[in-house]
């Protein structure tokens, strides 16, 4: 079950509508007007690009996150990409003029960069653009680690330079300074952006106003030359305690002129699986698009936007994707007022702030931390959570919760194993209490066993 | 019409035992429980005299109706028996009579009582019929139906329906398995060659009976002025107690199954009242056709069950393991039992406890003093406060009724602290998993370092409150060994 994406499900189960929708589009396809592009011979459509203002790079607004390619067994029995799928998905989405791709060495379990890299290099190496990170945050922040891991991604994309290079997840000048001022890496890779082995230098950004503030004071030394941020329409005025407001920072990057890449624009699925009643709201303005197409038409609206990332896992996603952006149809200010005050309804259920990016993993007692969590917030938007015993629907939304909690997560990785020590705490980056959150769960499963 | 009574009610009676072991969801038994409790054996250790004494008289009054009705064994091989029947008309007709082996039957008899009595009690339930059968049920049937659920159960996941859901299978004692699946095969051969030759060489239950059912009111009769010596009944008679020579019938061997009655055209076997000069009327002679039988035809498997293949391992995932099963120095028997003698003395392995606990804690004793009896072992579940299954179902008084309320009170077993497993040790971390799941609250945090305000916290116990129900023992992250165990109480204490 927890391969299974929320989204994909809803798509598989939901309707018809979508796959005569694609069908639609891709027979469309042909028909339409090829547009030119200096970058890529190949691509058709009608795609919607940003510029950079640095570099001039025709940037393609929907970006390829490259964190949630799908996965398969391998021979022993561990989770490896499916290669053979991420090589089509790549060509599906540079043939529709998508041609920036975002990676970093720690995801997929070390495995994306070089899964990527291996689905791009069957390209003209000028045809896309590779963004990837400095992800030393676990640990200690030795410069010649840094190093060493820069050099890796190179050789993973089997290049000699890099388009987009990010200092991954900082939240704070301290932060900065530890990881990349104090063991000189950012001097390092200063020099590489000099020789051009390094085209954009930025960070990718989760933290509270403060933090942000002092990086943004930074720019006069280092230039940033574009900033990631999480936008989405529940994030722009109602981002979770720790984290900051996107409406602010995106007015911080607009005011420097930093054009800025949207990460979790969606997310992760939370904002395509919303509970029924946001559903038919959405649904009742736009009848014919998707759930999550709201999402992808609100981050590209914001004109400082460079591009949206989206973990596209399978070709759904990417065609519904695609189609929401070739081209852009940019929001109304209506449709975003309405989408304000839907953001002030779904910030009332008691979903977990869980993105499924899993920066978590691995716990070091077995927990699939995301799993348990994604799943309560399942139970929440499908009206499962019930606490009253004595209600009619009890025992019906008590079967429900238990049986898909033992699909979703296998036994000896359930909440109740939680050792409660601490470790994920620190590597959440939207400073989710867990631990707090997990035992709040396995109190109410308890809860739901005991009773019959 | 008396064959048919027969095979309709010995059908029902041997599909609701069976489902009694399938049925993991123990809802089945609220409705059903009351068919393990009439067995012969386990109503005797239970001291049962109600339901011993109905049996008698119903033996005194129909024969061994019991044999043929609603001892499950006894029905199994009538199926297996009839399967051979099935197969060419010749095999219906395959029986022939044999003189009765009494010296055989008694003397297993008095063997399997000093059995009981002297406490070579796992080696005597070995030809009890009732638990033989719960055995195989549990064994070779249930695994195959649990498979067969869980099929059901991923074709829902798919359907996102939560009509089913998917139950682990697992192998709980080899032991037990290899004498479950010995027991199927020796009862499957003789079933199928003889028919009853283990009902009257062997069974104890039979044996008993078979001494009772000599003087039953209703018996099956050859009326010598209508026979013709045809000899088809006693060809028929799955029993070999049919003596055409002398037109008797041994009372012993017979099992009421009144196929005999069915067979004779002539009418001249019939149901006859023995204490009066009239007999019975005449039974008319039907049913030449189909059999009013649902009999599931695919029992003769072999399964090899195995245990559930390790913990997948997920690339983003730690590795995790069951945890290794610790050496306990006494034994733990569910709340109810009242002491590891009452148990053992009671218990006769039908296996019917372990076939419907839910949380995977009771499995058959793997130790040679306690084969096949249960035990309990806290790898893949605990003894939930909420569950009083195994009390509700044990038919033998080896496990008495005990409510929910009540169950919390009695302490089967206490916990033990290993500290140097313990993760806040070995990890340097806090944990006290064990403390937060401590349904009785008697695992209490206490600082390591008395001194240091702000010393990380490691488990002991509050001997008083424990009841060892192994919450504890199951969610420890401890690995190989868990760094809390429970130890039984040879008598269980009351809070």
């Amino acid at each position: 079950m927890k391969n299974i994406d929320r989204r994909e499900f809803i798509r598989v189960a939901g309707g018809t509508a979508l796959t005569i929708g694609s069908a639609g589009f891709l027979s469309g396809c042909t028909g339409r007007k090829k547009t030119d592009n200096d970058d890529t011979g190949s691509v058709t459509g009608t795609m919607t690009y940003r510029t950079n203002p640095k570099t001039g790079d025709k940037v393609s607004i929907l970006g390829y996150g490259c964190m949630r390619w799908p996965m398969i067994k391998g021979e022993d029995g561990k989770d490896v990409v499916d290669q053979e799928t991420v090589n089509r998905l790549v060509d599906h989405a540079l043939e529709n003029g998508v041609n920036y791709f975002d990676s970093a060495p720690v995801y997929l379990h070390g495995q994306s960069e070089s899964a990527t890299g291996i689905a791009l290099s069957r390209h003209p190496r000028n045809s896309y653009f590779i963004a990837t990170k400095l992800s030393n945050h676990r640990g200690v922040a030795r410069k010649e680690d840094g190093i060493n891991m820069y050099r890796n991604s190179l050789e993973a994309f089997r290049t000699d330079y890099i388009d987009y290079y990010l200092l991954h997840s900082i939240s704070s000048e301290a932060v900065f300074n530890r990881r990349f001022k104090d063991n000189g890496l950012i001097d390092f890779l200063m020099e590489e952006r000099e020789a051009g082995r390094i085209r954009n230098l930025g960070f990718s950004f989760h933290g509270s106003k403060e933090g942000f503030d002092e990086l943004m004071a930074l720019h006069d030394k280092y230039h940033w030359d574009f900033v990631q941020i999480q936008l989405n329409w529940l994030d722009w005025n109602h981002a979770s305690k720790r984290n900051t407001n996107a409406s602010y920072l995106q007015a911080e990057l607009d005011k420097r002129g930093i054009p800025s890449i949207i990460m979790e624009p969606l997310l992760g699925g939370r904002l395509a699986d919303v509970p029924d009643h946001v559903a038919d709201l959405l649904k009742e303005r736009n009848p014919q698009g998707s759930i999550a197409s709201w999402a992808f038409r609100f981050a590209g609206t914001h004109t400082g936007v460079l591009n949206v990332l989206s973990g596209m896992t399978c070709i759904e996603h990417l065609q519904d994707n695609i189609k929401t952006y070739s081209p852009l149809k940019p929001l109304t200010d209506d449709d975003m007022t309405f989408l304000e005050k839907t953001a002030v309804l779904l910030s009332t259920y008691p979903l977990i702030q869980c993105n499924d990016c899993k920066y978590c993993m691995p716990c070091p007692y077995g927990l699939d931390i995301p799993s348990i969590l994604m799943h309560y917030n399942k139970c929440v938007n499908e009206g499962f959570i019930n606490d009253d015993e004595e209600d009619d629907e009890y025992r019906k939304d008590r079967r429900a919760y238990l049986i898909s909690y033992d699909r979703a997560v296998p036994k000896l990785r359930q909440a109740d194993r939680c050792a409660a020590c601490g470790i994920c705490v620190n590597r959440c980056p939207q400073h989710i209490n867990i631990p707090a959150e997990i035992r709040r769960i396995d109190r109410y499963i308890e809860k739901l066993k005991r009773s019959r | 019409m008396l064959r048919k009574i027969r095979i309709i009610l010995a059908a029902a009676f041997f599909l609701c035992i069976t489902m009694l072991f399938l049925d993991f969801t123990g809802s089945l038994h609220a409705w059903l429980g009351w068919m393990a409790k009439i067995q012969f054996l386990p109503a005797v250790l239970a001291l049962n005299i109600g339901v011993v004494a109905v049996l008698v008289i119903l033996t005194l009054l129909f024969g061994r109706v019991y044999c043929s009705i609603i001892c499950p064994l006894g029905v199994m091989q009538d199926i297996i028996s009839w399967i051979h029947g099935r197969t060419k008309k010749k095999n219906r007709f395959r029986f022939r009579y044999s003189p009765a082996k009494n010296w055989l039957r008694y003397s297993v008899l008095v063997l399997f009582i000093i059995g009981l009595a002297l406490g070579a009690h796992s080696l005597a339930i070995l030809i009890a019929p009732y638990s033989a059968y719960g055995r195989i049920a549990a064994n070779l049937f249930a695994p195959i139906y649990q498979w067969a659920n869980n099929f059901f159960a991923w074709i829902a996941e798919r359907a996102d329906s939560y009509a089913f859901y998917s139950t682990e299978v697992w192998l709980r004692s080899i032991p037990t398995f290899i004498i479950a699946a010995v027991t199927f095969v020796v009862i499957f051969v003789l079933a199928w060659r003889n028919g009853r030759t283990w009902c009257n060489t062997i069974c104890p239950v039979g044996t008993v009976l078979g001494f009772l059912s000599r003087f039953s009111v209703f018996a099956p009769a050859i009326d010598t002025e209508k026979c013709r010596n045809c000899g088809l009944c006693g060809k028929r008679c799955k029993a070999s107690c049919i003596d055409m020579k002398e037109h008797e019938i041994d009372l012993s061997r017979c099992v009421a199954c009144m196929d005999c009655i069915d067979t004779c055209k002539e009418g001249a076997v019939h149901l006859a009242y023995r204490y009066g000069k009239k007999s019975e009327k005449k039974e008319e002679n039907v049913d030449n056709g189909r059999r009013a039988f649902i009999a599931s035809g695919a029992i003769a498997m072999t399964t090899a069950a195995t245990a559930k293949a390790q913990a997948e391992v997920d690339g983003g995932l730690a590795m995790i393991s069951h945890a290794e099963k610790p050496v306990r120095n006494t034994p733990l028997v569910p709340a109810g039992a009242l002491s590891l003698k009452n148990f053992t003395n009671h218990c006769t392995a039908c296996q019917l406890c372990v076939s419907v606990c839910p949380n995977h804690v009771l499995r058959p004793s793997a130790s040679l003093d306690t084969l096949m009896l249960p035990e309990m072992g806290y790898e893949r579940g605990y003894c939930r406060p909420e569950c009083t299954l195994c009390s509700e179902v044990c038919p033998a008084g080896a496990i008495n009724p005990v409510t929910r309320a009540k169950k919390s009170s009695i302490q089967i077993g206490l916990a033990i602290v290993n500290l140097d497993n313990c993760i806040v040790n070995t990890d340097n971390v806090n944990c006290g998993n064990c403390a937060r799941h401590c349904p009785a609250k008697a695992v209490r945090m206490v600082r390591k370092d008395p001194s240091d305000e702000n010393s990380l916290k490691i488990p002991t116990i509050n001997e008083q409150k424990c009841i060892g129900c192994g919450a504890c023992e199951n969610v420890c992250p401890a690995r190989p060994f868990t760094a809390i165990h429970i130890e039984g109480y040879e008598v269980h204490k009351t809070k």
